[in-house]
């Protein structure tokens, strides 16, 4: 029960790795965009990549649900372990594995249906439930996304209708209710206002108590606020990963360095 | 260092002012007459054609055009029902076998085809289709339907007019799937949804008011279509037979016929036709318009 605390922050040393990645090269046509990646990624905690712009932070997130594979010029290689699968190996079904690993956009992007619909979307897809049970998953993500008490009385209206940071939230509620393993976060809050930001920092921390997420974020603050391990990029490489606390506080590498405090990037 | 001290402004310019010489100015404002005086020109053409067609439709419009049958040579009033109701069921022929056709293959160009060679040759093609002369397709259709089956008939003008809206909805779906985002199908497909599911539940529905926009136009593109009709449904001055063989009344083909007829109640027959049809059109575009609207919202 310890992990369910808000409160304890810090990172977990004996949590156990959900996703090992070895040897990651990826390539965009001829470019290649990650060199030779190896990281492993921790149960039940939140880890930010950060770096400057196209240092690969998003390419390395892209890969955990394979949804580069939507364009045929993209290509990985090496292991991506998930659930003790390789899960870049082609035996692997795509839609199985995203279904298992969520992700939440940078820009909202609520489907062009009810607000209800837009949960039970994922719900729908891979389990036969009962219609009870869908009204049930999907009061318990749209409570788990702290969006319940705004949208209870207008689920039947279009998605499309809600604030920014409202949008945003329901594309959380949309992928939790599908009950992934992980959930992946690139700049989930880029697009909103510092208020519809803090709600989703604080919600993400809740998260953690049932899932494993990766949040690619500019903001370096938010990496240190939410986040229990950090790795920081560079040129498509990862230069150094640890606990955020001695990221931020105490890096080795003078890159990382400069990078946290603002001298460079 | 003292700031905002001082209080006098600047009073000359580094570079002297009347930078813009008057030639500039009196170009620019050519430019803009020239502009607004041709447009006009043209909305007086377009104006005049609907008040000539209001003028002479609406004096010859009664409730005889909508309940009897055209008249025969030399016979007094008459009215309009049979063409009436064979345009309707024609254009609902060729929109019903052009719709599939037309948005499954728009689907292929925006969603799966997309920079693919086929896919470029296909659209080549359909802009071709979009402007070949429509009396071309009555002909291909009277070579491939008429001539072997031996007869006029309403299958026969429907399919020519389906070949004529297929590269306007083929069109119209690719365009309007092409404007829904990329990040609303990743969102998608980041669900686990197979391609056929972020397609049909996503891009369909998030385009669904330009495709019904699309087909909506083709319908209007149709309806006043004479030359397809002439070697295909041809005409008829009764009420035609239900199997739809042999000639189907219809709007167009009729208004060209009264219109070149000698009899004063045939040409205003032809102007009453003409003005059903307009209105019709026209009302078609406004409906479309308005789904847009509230589709894009």
């Amino acid at each position: 029960m310890n992990r369910m605390s808000v409160a304890n922050r810090a990172a977990d040393p004996s949590a156990p790795v959900r996703i090992a990645v070895k040897s990651l090269n990826f390539f965009y046509g001829e470019f290649q965009s990650l060199k030779d990646i190896t990281i492993n990624f921790y149960d039940r905690q939140v880890t930010a990549l950060i770096g400057p712009s196209g240092c690969g932070k998003s390419t390395l997130l892209r890969t955990f649900n394979r949804i580069y594979s939507l364009y045929p010029d993209q290509r990985a290689d090496g292991e991506v372990i998930l659930d003790g699968r390789n899960i870049l190996s082609s035996s692997i079904n795509v839609n199985e594995l995203r279904s298992r690993v969520g992700m939440v956009f940078q820009k909202p992007t609520p489907f062009p249906m009810t607000i209800y619909d837009n949960v039970a979307f994922g719900v729908r897809l891979y389990e036969k439930v009962p219609r009870s049970e869908v009204d049930d998953r999907v009061e318990a993500a749209l409570r788990k996304a702290a969006l319940w008490d705004e949208v209870k009385d207008k689920l039947q209206q279009s998605g499309m209708g809600l604030s920014g940071g409202q949008q945003q939230r329901l594309c959380i509620a949309r992928t939790i209710a599908q009950r992934p393993e992980v959930v992946l976060f690139d700049e989930p809050t880029s697009a909103l206002d510092p208020i519809s930001t803090g709600k989703i920092e604080e919600l993400i921390d809740h998260l953690r108590a049932e899932f494993t997420i990766v949040i690619v974020t500019h903001n370096m603050q938010q990496a240190a606020r939410i986040s229990q391990f950090t790795a920081f990029m560079y040129l498509g490489e990862v230069v150094e990963f640890g606990p955020t606390s001695t990221i931020f506080m105490n890096p080795t590498n003078k890159r990382t360095q400069d990078y946290v405090t603002g001298r460079f990037g | 260092m003292a700031i905002g001290t001082s209080t006098d402004p600047i009073q000359g310019a580094a570079v002297p002012w009347r930078r813009v010489r008057p030639q500039r100015e009196i170009a620019d404002r050519m430019l803009k007459a020239l502009c607004t005086v041709f447009t006009g020109l043209g909305v007086l053409v377009l104006g005049w054609i609907l008040a000539m067609l209001i003028w002479e439709g609406v004096s010859a419009l009664s409730p005889d055009i909508f309940t009897r049958t055209m008249p025969g040579p030399g016979s007094e009033g008459g009215g309009l029902a049979n063409a009436i109701v064979g345009s309707v069921i024609l254009t609902v022929l060729g929109i019903a076998v052009a719709t599939p056709i037309g948005v499954l293959a728009g689907t292929y160009l925006a969603e799966y085809g997309r920079a693919s060679k086929l896919a470029s040759v296909i659209r080549f093609i359909n802009d071709v289709l979009l402007s070949a002369p429509s009396i071309l397709i009555g002909l291909f259709v009277y070579t491939i339907m008429v001539q072997p089956l031996g007869g006029y008939s309403g299958w026969a003008g429907g399919v020519a007019l389906a070949i004529i809206s297929l590269p306007v909805i083929v069109r119209t779906t690719e365009d309007m799937l092409r404007l829904v985002p990329t990040s609303l199908r990743e969102a998608a497909a980041a669900m686990g949804a197979p391609q056929a599911h972020v397609i049909t539940g996503i891009s369909w529905r998030a385009a669904r008011a330009g495709i019904i926009t699309g087909i909506l136009l083709a319908v209007a593109r149709i309806a006043g279509e004479t030359a397809p009709l002439l070697f295909t449904a041809l005409n008829n001055s009764f009420w035609f037979s239900p199997s739809l063989l042999g000639g189907v009344s219809n709007l167009p083909v009729t208004i060209f016929q009264f219109a070149l007829s000698p009899y004063a109640n045939w040409q205003q027959l032809a102007w009453a036709g003409a003005l059903i049809i307009t209105a019709a059109i026209l009302g078609l575009s406004l409906f479309a318009r308005y789904l847009l609207k509230r589709g894009s919202r």
